[in-house]
């Protein structure tokens, strides 16, 4: 392989990674935007929607599907991961957080750490403490681009991703629904006044980022072939960095923050002893927040209140 | 004064609100009398702000009545009262920073289905606010101050009120604007609208509405006339600095 061919290969895989980072930050920032609140929940959630992927593909392997009706399939595992997941959200809000709506920011916050903490044991319990294998449907074969080697599942998850962000980008610019969502991320008591039910706008935040997530961990079991019920913490912590560096709150910034974090890893790992790659992420993280703390695409403190 | 609520399209009984346990308002009773412009002057501090946020559901009056055209509102949240037919334009001009002139406008027909009649509020809002039509793509946030108080007055029309809510329209505005602000007030009267006017600027208050009421440390201490008020030693003295 050449070495125009080699970073073409790299870029390929940063936008890959980016592209996961991304959609698991979408969720972050998309809840802290609604009601400033980190949900620390939303690692266990990718990692239900990795084990909800594993669960329905395994048996549509059962009983033949991935052979006979592969697209199919693959649009049932996604639909019911993110179905799942969004429900589980919805539920997350519910018992976890609206009671806490009016309370302190520092209460609502031990109540997002204890829901982690609950998930996560939950799905141990359930699911054990090993490797759980994703049926391997996409095969070994790549594809040549330019020289550099994609593989069919890294092709599928890249133009997933990009519909998935298209998708909330229609939604939240152009739908009343979604309008009305950033009307309530901006000011809630306006909202209100204008006839704006911020129950239901809320909820829908808490059904889409999540949902997003539970995309993120099917596209990581297919790609990495294993989920484990610990495998959300990573993630979480490079997406949680992708969200503040791209501006929390911020749409586009959670999309930018990702696409960054990943392609750091990836340059980094290219060229330099991998093992320092997640030092190098979060140093980038530390010196872009002293520069400019809102984050890249963030409005400033003043500017979120208003 | 016509105390039947047919006439009345709104009423607070001795309406009391606190917050947390500072009684901010101690006892408020008042009329708004359909198609009328009604204004509520005092000083900063007398609760004035917080009797349109007690009407609008945003605060809880802990005791009295609210009636709006003969129903109890004050048990009802933000969202019931407004889908009834009251709007607000708050303080201190609270548009949403983030969307555009547009969007902003749109939210305020959040509860409308009538597409048409939508578009033609529209036209009617970029009638009487002119800038907002040269400057609908733009962010909100971008507006100069006067721009966001035509924005959010310009926003509550469109949700179509029967009642309408002004928490100071001239604050921190050019005299010239202000007088924009206020004519286009009448305007919007005429057509029907009843408007319920809360004002430091005293004499522009005054000179534009039909009934005054002067409150002072969280109670209603005078109302008249608004052209009586205006006559008034006490109201000079205090309220328009002669």
């Amino acid at each position: 392989m050449d070495f125009s061919a080699f970073i073409l290969q790299q870029m390929v895989n940063a936008l890959f990674l980016g592209s996961i980072y991304a959609l698991i930050a979408l969720g972050y920032t998309m809840v802290y935007g609604i009601i400033e609140l980190i949900n620390f929940a939303h690692g266990e959630l990718f990692t239900a929607g990795a084990f909800i992927g594993v669960i329905v593909l395994s048996g549509l392997q059962q009983i033949g599907w991935v052979e006979t009706h592969f697209v199919l399939t693959l649009f049932i595992v996604f639909g019911l991961a993110m179905a799942y997941v969004a429900v589980l959200g919805v539920a997350l809000e519910h018992v976890a957080y609206r009671p806490l709506r009016n309370a302190s920011r520092l209460s609502a916050l031990l109540s997002a750490l204890g829901m982690s903490i609950f998930l996560s044991n939950g799905m141990m319990l359930s699911q054990g403490v090993s490797d759980r294998a994703y049926p391997q449907v996409f095969g070994l074969e790549s594809i040549d681009f330019f020289g550099a080697m994609i593989s069919h599942s890294q092709v599928f998850i890249i133009l997933l991703a990009f519909v998935l962000m298209v998708g909330l980008q229609f939604f939240v610019h152009r739908t009343r629904l979604g309008k009305a969502m950033r009307a309530t991320a901006q000011n809630r008591t306006i909202a209100r006044m204008l006839g704006i039910n911020i129950d239901q706008t809320i909820r829908i935040t808490f059904m889409i980022g999540p949902a997003l997530g539970a995309a993120a961990g099917v596209m990581v079991g297919l790609y990495y072939g294993a989920v484990r019920f610990d495998m959300g913490f990573i993630f979480m912590i490079k997406a949680f960095a992708a969200a503040i560096l791209g501006g929390i709150g911020s749409i586009p910034g959670a999309v930018l923050g990702g696409l960054i974090i990943g392609g750091i890893e990836v340059a980094w790992a290219a060229f330099l002893p991998s093992a320092w790659k997640d030092v190098t992420t979060f140093t980038v993280l530390i010196l872009v927040l002293y520069l400019k703390p809102s984050g890249l695409l963030g409005e400033s403190e003043a500017d979120l209140r208003v | 004064m016509n105390q039947d609520y047919g006439d009345n399209i709104l009423t607070l009984e001795d309406v009391h609100t606190y917050y947390e346990n500072i009684h901010a308002l101690k006892g408020i009773t008042c009329t708004v009398p359909k198609g009328s412009i009604v204004c509520l002057i005092g000083a900063n501090g007398a609760g004035k702000t917080t009797t349109l946020l007690t009407i609008s559901g945003v605060e809880r009056a802990r005791r009295g009545r609210i009636l709006f055209e003969g129903q109890n509102i004050e048990t009802l949240p933000p969202e019931k009262i407004a889908a009834l037919g009251i709007a607000q334009s708050p303080e201190g001009r609270q548009i949403f920073s983030r969307m555009s002139v547009m969007e902003n406008l749109e939210m305020g027909a959040y509860l409308r289905k009538d597409k048409e009649g939508i578009q033609q509020d529209m036209e009617w809002v970029f009638s009487l606010f002119p800038v907002l039509k040269d400057r609908y793509r733009q962010k909100g946030g971008t507006l100069s101050g006067g721009e966001q108080q035509m924005l959010a007055i310009g926003r509550a029309l469109m949700q179509q009120p029967k009642l309408l809510l002004l928490d100071e329209p001239s604050l921190g505005l050019a005299p010239k604007i202000i007088e924009r602000i206020f004519e286009t007030i009448q305007e919007i009267n005429k057509n029907g609208m009843t408007i319920f006017l809360v004002e430091q600027n005293a004499h522009m208050a005054l000179t534009t509405s039909d009934i005054g009421y002067v409150m002072e440390t969280g109670r209603i201490v005078l109302e008249d006339d608004a052209s009586a008020l205006l006559e008034n030693k006490e109201v000079q003295k205090a309220y328009l600095g002669e």
